[in-house]
């Protein structure tokens, strides 16, 4: 009899489970099954009346069917809960073609990258980096490297002068970043290998030409270093920067008062069809000036020419930088333009360095 | 400097061809510029015989031309007055290009007749403007041979000159750098003297006074009478027009011609125009002369003329003048040849902005042995073109001395220039150019010739020696070098990189503005700084040194906002200048937020920049550098060019580190530009380098197991006390236990009562051996509410 009562009770309580049709619903059937006055605790009540050679039995009974019942009710509250959620997120949809928060993008202008990939790689042949003021004096600028008494350079057509000070002294804009050679073999001890990048001024305005530019001036002093030194020196420099392995240089000789013998270097180039592209096809570009250090210059900073000697290069970082990205106007590096800073620019996170790439 | 190739031949006995050549003119330092050669492009026209010449039968002016080629007969139609029977002419066949026009030629129908091809001028070849007739060819010209073996097609050649080769600014000194360098043979110059069979009456009389006698050092003249002037014959007009120069008369054409083919300028007198004794002296102040271009110049007491008795006859060593210039008429020629200074030359020439080609010369530096060959080897000419009878050469002053002897090793070629040399070609190539040497092994003794007034040291013979030997043999040695190389960056510069970056990734485009910009401008951003103007600016409006970096980008902005970009961040690293003297300048990074913080979007974050905004930005950079923000101090106390109320200055102890705030209204709208505008200066330099320590270890981490405890006040202040002081104090209050206070609430309202604030702070406390007990955090609040109430006023909100 109390047999036939709990499985009676056991297929009324799973199937009004089973047939719950939300967590309301389902609560409702826990509480008449197992709340305090629910059937399966009832049945427990029913034990003290049982003789006792049969509660036993009867209890036991009982204790299964109410973890049944639980495990049911259970079961059934998580799959009521996973509906109720699929049902709730299948309410929530964005559209997410929508543009996400804005963020403002910064650059590096393409000078300053030039600069870093170019300190970048003579880092890796043992130069420092050296710097000087941007006003300097007519010894530093001119009479120290050599330019003599009454050279062009030397006049207003040319070079930007402040006006003559009480002490009779004419400072000026440095017409190149030669002036930091001499202050650099004034101070420092031979071995010296500086490369000096900085802001140089001449009194240009035109298509091809800006007052305000920067140069990238090297120079090695010591007692051993030779003009195929300088060659080599330049050589890998040329070919990393511009990231053609067997790049082809020709050396041709020239003239500036501050080095002797003195040389300009070609690259190889193309033309064809009015695109300038580097590498080995023929034609030449002219890229730097460079030579041995001339001997009244090493002796304008104290130093012994028969004994000392290396060399100085210089050239244009605007120059370069065009002919490396392809940016075709000199006169728009110094417009501001946020297009052109933009275009041109570089992110902040891509530092150029030899071992990681020096340009992506 | 422009020469053709059959000029450069009458002193170079080579082989070599064109291509051979200008690629030897580069090698040695004399680089090529450009080559025009005339052949070019006229591959296809062949000689041709007009057999036959008939009026054509509809129009008047025209002639059907009956052409033999050699292989074959064509009918052309030509409108040429000088075509005619039994003439050699050019043809031009279908399917060639014709130069001037650039078309290829087609057969055709002219007036109803076919014609084969065209009889061609000069001007259609693009040989000369010539086209009032198609061209004559001599008459053994060879039928049905290229024209170009039978036109004088001479190749035009411009190399650029540097400065300092003297030498090669004659064809001449041109042939002997090729031989040197192994292309031919320099054919001898005859210089040899003229006898003079005259008496010369005219002496020359040296007027500089002792101190400026080197203006003018040696003056050489010499009278050549019964002369006739005229047209200067084909082959010298030829090579002058070629080279660009204008034929005037034989007389002043050999003049033109030995400046070009010698490096020696002279100029040609009508001596009938001549007042007793000639010679060199200083102008007169506003002394004039009426020079050859037609301009009247006006001298000062530094420039030097040639004079006679009478008066100033030319601009010494730049012009001649119109009144004694000869003419056509002239019977009697007084030539000059004379040495001037080169740097009196330049400066002369540039007070006058006077360019010719005799200043391009003494301004380089002539031969100071050429006066008297010069007026030898010109007198000869002019005997061969003029004839005529020449006088005694009179001579005034005399050559300066040129004669030095340098001291070389040989073995300095490879020491210096890197390249294994012989010895013996090292000697070769150097007595080529003219160098006489004696000595041997180390001790070597150079002489170097008179027209190398460059070469002064060894290492001037290095380089003739590499230079013609060929630079590109020099071979590519790597610079030796340390097994790993060495930091690049000092310390200072790792700073300023480092600035770059961070600016750049907190969304700020870098820029690059002129060092100069209107003193205008320079004024609003100048506070005490004195004005540093140019003396000579580019333009009007980039006269001064900038004082900030500031006004570049505030106008910078304006232009973008005027492209419809009025959102924008802006930074720059660079100088300011404090003062006019080397090493006023001091390294800044300036920032530069305009308009709104992002573009509009639909989420709606988009908000106008404002000062706290440059304040983030000064951090950033200072935190860069390796400063601790806490050690920061802000005061209100920023730059006249600020917002008085909006901005402030940062302070490491006494030191001003950057300065931010919103741009002063007014300063915005004297450089036009519309806001909001925020912006900060950092001074770079003033940021103290992170301490050398030994090694890169940080100290050790202390994360505590136990649980931070946040604790939240409110305080009623002066509205005048900052909540950074706040902040601060709180912080005091038990610094074992508070790692943290935060800002989370500023609030002014009536009801807090006039003049007053609240500030509400976030304060955390981290337990360091057990939990915290409700009474020890109590006791903190404590002390941190009194510390409050004492230092800044404060009372807890209620």
């Amino acid at each position: 009899m109390a047999n036939e009562k709990i499985e009676q009770l056991r297929g009324e309580i799973l199937g009004a489970c089973n047939a719950a049709a939300d967590m309301t619903a389902l609560e409702a059937v826990r509480v008449a099954a197992l709340g305090k006055k629910g059937s399966v605790t009832g049945l427990m009540k029913d034990l003290s009346a049982l003789p006792p050679e049969e509660r036993k039995a009867f209890g036991q009974q009982v204790n299964t069917l109410r973890d049944e019942v639980t495990a049911a009710l259970d079961a059934k509250k998580a799959a009521l809960g996973d509906a109720e959620l699929d049902a709730k997120l299948a309410k929530e949809r964005i559209d997410i073609s929508l543009p996400v928060r804005p963020e403002a993008k910064g650059s590096i202008h393409p000078i300053s990258q030039t600069m870093d990939e170019i300190a970048a790689i003579f880092g890796q042949m043992g130069f420092e980096i050296a710097d000087g003021p941007d006003i300097e004096d007519d010894f530093h600028n001119f009479t120290a490297l050599n330019f003599p008494p009454g050279h062009p350079a030397r006049e207003m057509h040319d070079t930007f002068f402040l006006p003559e000070n009480e002490k009779g002294e004419r400072y000026l804009l440095r017409t190149h970043t030669s002036p930091v050679q001499i202050r650099t073999m004034m101070s420092q001890k031979p071995p010296i290998r500086v490369i000096i990048p900085g802001r140089t001024y001449r009194c240009d305005y035109d298509m091809t030409h800006t007052p305000m530019f920067h140069q990238v001036e090297l120079l090695v002093i010591d007692t051993e270093t030779n003009m195929s030194h300088l060659r080599g020196c330049l050589q890998e420099f040329v070919r990393t920067y511009f990231g053609v392995d067997d790049l082809t240089t020709r050396f041709r000789p020239s003239f500036f008062p501050f080095t002797e013998p003195s040389a300009e270097m070609d690259i190889g180039c193309s033309r064809k069809g009015g695109e300038l592209k580097i590498g080995n096809h023929g034609d030449w570009l002219e890229i730097l000036g460079c030579g041995m250090v001339h001997p009244n210059v090493i002796k304008a900073c104290g130093l012994d020419p028969n004994i000392y000697q290396g060399f100085a290069a210089g050239m244009g970082i605007e120059r370069i930088a065009m002919l490396k990205y392809g940016i075709p106007d000199l006169r728009t590096f110094f417009e501001s333009d946020l297009r052109w800073l933009r275009h041109y620019g570089f992110a902040a996170l891509d530092v150029p360095s030899v071992t990681g790439g020096l340009s992506r | 400097m422009k020469f053709t190739l059959s000029w450069l031949k009458d002193h170079l006995d080579t082989q070599a061809g064109l291509d051979e050549i200008t690629a030897k003119l580069t090698a040695v330092g004399l680089e090529v510029e450009g080559v025009e050669n005339p052949a070019k492009g006229l591959e296809g026209f062949i000689v041709a015989h007009v057999t036959e010449a008939k009026q054509h039968p509809n129009a008047d002016r025209l002639r059907l031309c009956t052409v033999d080629t050699g292989t074959e007969v064509l009918q052309v139609v030509c409108g040429a007055p000088n075509a005619r029977s039994d003439l050699k002419v050019v043809l031009a066949r279908p399917g060639v290009v014709i130069p001037i026009s650039g078309e290829v030629l087609k057969k055709g129908s002219i007036r109803g007749v076919e014609s084969q091809g065209m009889l061609c001028s000069y001007r259609e070849l693009k040989l000369g403007e010539d086209h009032d007739g198609i061209i004559e060819l001599p008459a053994d010209a060879k039928i049905g041979s290229p024209v170009t073996l039978v036109l004088n097609l001479d190749p035009v050649i411009e190399i650029n000159l540097t400065p300092n080769r003297v030498d090669a600014l004659g064809v001449r000194g041109i042939a002997r750098d090729l031989a040197a360098a192994g292309l031919g043979k320099l054919k001898p110059l005859n210089d040899a003297p003229v006898a003079g069979k005259l008496p010369t009456s005219r002496k020359i009389k040296m007027g500089l006074p002792a101190g400026d006698a080197h203006k003018c050092p040696q003056f050489a003249g010499r009278l050549i009478r019964g002369v006739k002037n005229g047209e200067s014959p084909r082959w010298l007009k030829d090579r002058l027009t070629a080279i660009g120069l204008r034929a005037v008369s034989v007389l002043v054409d050999v003049t033109q011609y030995l400046t070009i083919d010698l490096g020696r300028p002279l100029h040609a007198f009508d001596d009938a125009k001549l007042t007793g004794d000639i010679g060199a002296r200083l102008a007169k102040s506003g002394e004039q002369v009426a020079a050859l271009n037609g301009k009247t110049y006006t001298l000062d007491e530094t420039m030097v003329v040639i004079a006679d008795e009478a008066a100033a006859l030319g601009i010494g060593g730049i012009m001649g003048g119109e009144p004694s210039s000869v003419t056509e008429g002239t019977a009697a020629v007084f030539l000059e040849s004379a040495l001037f200074d080169p740097r009196n030359i330049g400066a002369t020439g540039r007070k006058l902005t006077l360019n010719t080609d005799a200043r391009y010369a003494f301004e380089r530096g002539v031969d100071p042995a050429s006066a008297v060959w010069g007026i030898e080897v010109a007198t000869r000419m002019i005997l061969d073109l003029c004839g005529g009878e020449a006088g005694e050469i009179v001579v005034g002053g005399a050559a300066p001395e040129y004669k030095r002897t340098i001291a070389f090793d040989p073995a300095r070629v490879k020491s210096l220039g890197g390249i294994e040399i012989a010895e013996d070609e090292t000697k070769g190539i150097l007595e080529r150019l003219g160098f006489q040497i004696s000595g041997a092994g180390s001790n070597w003794s150079v002489v170097p010739p008179s027209w190398r007034s460059d070469v002064e040291a060894w290492q001037d013979l290095v380089e003739e020696v590499l230079r013609v030997h060929g630079y590109d043999n020099i071979p590519a040695t790597p610079l030796p070098r340390a097994p790993m190389p060495k930091a690049v960056l000092s310390p200072e510069q790792r700073k300023v990189a480092f600035t770059r970056r961070v600016l750049a990734g907190r969304g700020l485009n870098e820029t690059v503005t002129w060092a100069f910009l209107p003193s205008a401008q320079a004024n609003l951003f100048r506070g005490e700084l004195p004005l540093v103007t140019l003396a000579n600016p580019i333009s009007a409006d980039l006269d001064a040194m900038r004082p900030s970096l500031l006004p570049n980008l505030i106008t910078a902005a304006g232009r973008n906002a005027a492209r419809g970009m009025a959102d924008g961040a802006l930074f720059e690293v660079g100088p300011r200048f404090e003062g006019g003297a080397p090493g006023q300048q001091v390294n800044m990074a300036a920032t530069l937020r305009a308009g709104h913080t992002t573009a509009r979007h639909w989420a709606g974050t988009r908000r106008p920049v404002d000062a706290m905004d440059a304040k983030a930005d000064a951090i950033a950079v200072l935190e860069a550098a390796g400063l601790n923000p806490i050690g920061l101090q802000a005061v209100a106390a920023a730059p006249g060019w600020y917002h008085p109320g909006l901005s402030g200055v940062l302070k490491l102890g006494n030191q001003i580190v950057a300065a931010f705030g919103v741009i002063h209204p007014r300063i915005a709208k004297a450089l036009d530009v519309d806001g909001p505008l925020v912006a900060c200066e950092v001074f770079l330099e003033r940021i103290p380098l992170p301490k050398k320590k030994a090694g890169a270890a940080r100290p050790l981490l202390k994360a505590s197991a136990l649980q931070p405890v946040e604790r939240d006040f409110a305080f009623v202040v002066d509205a005048t006390v900052a909540a950074d002081a706040v902040a601060k104090v709180a912080r005091g209050a038990e610094r074992d236990l508070i790692t943290d206070v935060g800002v989370f609430d500023v609030y002014q309202g009536v009801h807090l009562g006039e003049g007053q604030k609240s500030v509400a702070i976030s304060v955390t406390l981290q337990p360091k051996d057990a939990t915290l007990t409700d009474a020890e955090i109590e006791g903190v609040a404590r002390k941190i509410v009194a510390a409050v109430e004492k230092s800044c006023g404060g009372k807890l909100r209620a």
